[in-house]
């Protein structure tokens, strides 16, 4: 069946996974259900302490068997040891076909590869896969079908009662014997624990695990111990150099500057940008320097922002510091600065929930003017994918992509016209992660094209000097500079599919198969 | 025209590539492992075949490694390094063989 942004979705997924396919980012609104809830083992004794032994006695606790679907976050990036710490403990025991369910994957989990390849796990439900993971997914490997889903969308399936977590695992920078848990202070500081709310209220069974145990009670908790089951102290849960970076040095590309500035103008030059606007942006090169001409132009026109919301990097929390934004709404800390900016009183931790699920009474995406993202691929019809590499294999996460920019009032892509020989703007996308629908703008290095949909901001830019483009005119050019690519081959075999935040599928990703040169 | 020894041109950077030639056994022998392989794959070969024919080489194991280069940069290093297997430096054999 053909859905609403032109993908090919085989009747089989649909019956395998019971979804419909995705008919528009508004299909559901109104939509009515009942939560789903989870099961809780009351304590009511005095003994006053959840602290169990070590991983392997928690899972005996927590009665790990066969087939069971596995909560984690992945607020320590690059840097986690929980996974890893997990998985290989369960492999020890012998357990199979578990379900990853995470916030989201990375290289930190390249070890998994031999789990999937021996079938400890044999199904991943995650906002994306970077590293091995993804190449061993894109091969195959997997036995069941690797689900893609945003993080306002993994929430959804988790609220619905689509995915029952069974043991949910928190790691947890600090927290006291009774499991109240802060995503702040520790050897393995990661500012907040939004991702992993929704696993913590539930998860049938919720481990939290840390490698800084503090006297009670850990207060505020940003998780409550109301939630928690058992508590675990290991050595390490992650690797602090790779949780939180040094702020990333503003970029001196000039390339990205002329996109970022490109990017200030079409901002300034919109009805949305009056005082007491909302943004967010994310954390590459050109929109963080975009962040940074935007602030001198907010001091010169005396423009406030009313709240900025992330993923935050030391440039949103600059504003915080130079009383430009009156709050942040922090689900994710990319850098150090924006771990030690946690303590502010104006910045706000949110739960995913909050931020972005499309499932809840209104989530904070929705009341955003403006969001600045990337994508690897934009197509004619303004469809991104973040997902899946121009090679075919998976190579990316969702993240909030899909639901900020459905949220927003304003969506601006920028993308660089070219990554070496492969062009951003093209015919076809690889894979369709965001609908052309909530992507309004698209800038690029060579121009800047508006979604035909939004003649409104088309009139808005009326006199605006910037190189305004058709989106066909600049997938041209990148075509008369590198040449019309050829569409990837795929086997027919379905490993993933691209779950549409409402849990519709959007897209399925499809095995990789070996290059061959034609008429040979 | 003849290949007459192993020679190189090229680098591995991104948006360039190194080819390697080498006298053939009769035939064009062409191996390519690309960045781009699936969405260029064809057209590099063709550039390839195309830019030998021009300079008269049938005879050629020729692979090379592609970060991504252009056409105008793979027909350049495919020239650049069937000069050098002839020992012609200075003027290597831009846009074709000798007149």
């Amino acid at each position: 069946m053909i859905n609403a942004v032109g993908r090919e979705i085989p009747e089989e997924i649909l019956k395998i996974t019971g979804k419909e396919p995705f008919k528009g980012n508004h299909y559901f609104d109104g939509y009515e259900y009942k939560k789903d809830g989870p099961s809780t083992r009351c304590v009511i004794n005095s003994e006053g302490s959840k602290l169990v032994e070590n991983i392997h006695e928690v899972l005996v606790k927590c009665g790990i068997q066969d087939g069971m679907t596995l909560g984690f976050h992945h607020h320590f990036r690059d840097g986690d040891y929980v996974v890893n710490m997990v998985m290989e403990e369960i492999h020890n025991m012998g357990i199979k076909d578990i379900t990853i369910c995470a916030s989201s994957l990375g290289k930190a989990h390249d070890k998994l590869v031999e789990f999937i390849e021996d079938g400890t796990i044999t199904n991943i439900q995650s906002s994306g896969v970077r590293g091995k993971i993804g190449r061993a997914i894109s091969e195959g490997k997997l036995k069941g079908l690797a689900v893609m889903r945003s993080h306002g969308g993994r929430v959804r399936a988790i609220e619905t009662g689509e995915v029952r977590i069974d043991i949910a695992f928190i790691g947890s920078p600090t927290c006291d014997d009774y499991g109240n848990c802060r995503g702040i202070g520790g050897k393995s500081d990661c500012g907040v624990l939004s991702y992993s709310m929704v696993d913590a209220d539930y998860a049938d069974k919720v481990v939290a695990i840390t490698d800084c145990l503090v006297p009670f009670p850990n207060f505020p908790a940003h998780i409550s111990m109301t939630k928690v089951d058992y508590v675990v102290v290991v050595d390490e849960i992650g690797n602090p150099d790779k949780i939180a970076t040094g702020a990333a040095k503003p970029t001196t590309d000039m390339r990205k500057l002329m996109m970022a500035d490109y990017c200030t103008q079409f901002v300034v030059n919109t009805p949305y940008f009056k005082d007491g606007f909302s943004y967010q942006t994310g954390v590459g090169g050109a929109s963080i320097a975009s962040t940074i001409s935007l602030s001198k132009i907010m001091k010169e026109r005396n423009i406030r922002m009313k709240f900025g919301v992330g993923g935050l990097t030391k440039p949103m929390c600059d504003l915080l510091e130079n009383n430009q934004v009156d709050a942040l709404l922090d689900t994710q800390d990319f850098d150090l600065n924006a771990v030690e900016s946690v303590i502010n009183p104006r910045h706000f931790r949110i739960s995913a929930g909050e931020y972005a699920d499309p499932f809840n009474k209104g989530a904070v995406v929705n009341k955003l003017d403006f969001v600045i993202l990337a994508a690897l691929e934009v197509d004619v019809n303004f469809n991104c994918n973040v997902v899946v590499g121009s090679d075919g294999i998976i190579t990316g996460a969702q993240g909030g992509h899909p639901d900020t920019a459905a949220g927003a009032k304003c969506t601006i892509v920028i993308a660089p016209l070219l990554q070496g020989r492969i062009p951003a703007i093209c015919t076809d996308v690889t894979t369709v992660t965001t609908p052309g629908e909530s992507i309004d703008v698209v800038i690029t290095d060579y121009g800047i094209a508006v979604n035909p949909r939004r003649q409104d901001l088309i009139d808005a830019m009326k006199n605006v000097d910037l190189p305004f483009k058709t989106i066909e005119e600049l997938r041209d050019i990148a075509y008369s500079i590198v040449g019309e690519p050829e569409r990837v081959q795929f086997d027919d075999k379905v490993v993933g599919i691209i779950e549409g935040r409402d849990g519709t599928v959007m897209d399925v990703v499809r095995k990789i198969k070996k290059f061959e040169f034609s008429g040979e | 025209m003849e290949i007459e020894r192993p020679a190189m041109a090229g680098t591995l950077e991104s948006s360039d590539c190194q080819v390697t030639v080498e006298p053939g056994d009769g035939r064009i022998d062409f191996t390519l492992e690309s960045a781009v392989i699936n969405q260029y794959g064809n057209q590099i070969r063709k550039v390839v075949f195309e830019t030998l024919s021009h300079l008269g080489v049938d005879n050629i194991k020729i692979s090379m490694v592609d970060k991504g280069a252009l056409d105008c940069t793979i027909k350049a290093r495919v020239e650049a390094a069937v000069s050098r297997s002839m020992d012609q430096f200075v003027n290597a054999l831009w846009g074709g063989a000798f007149e």
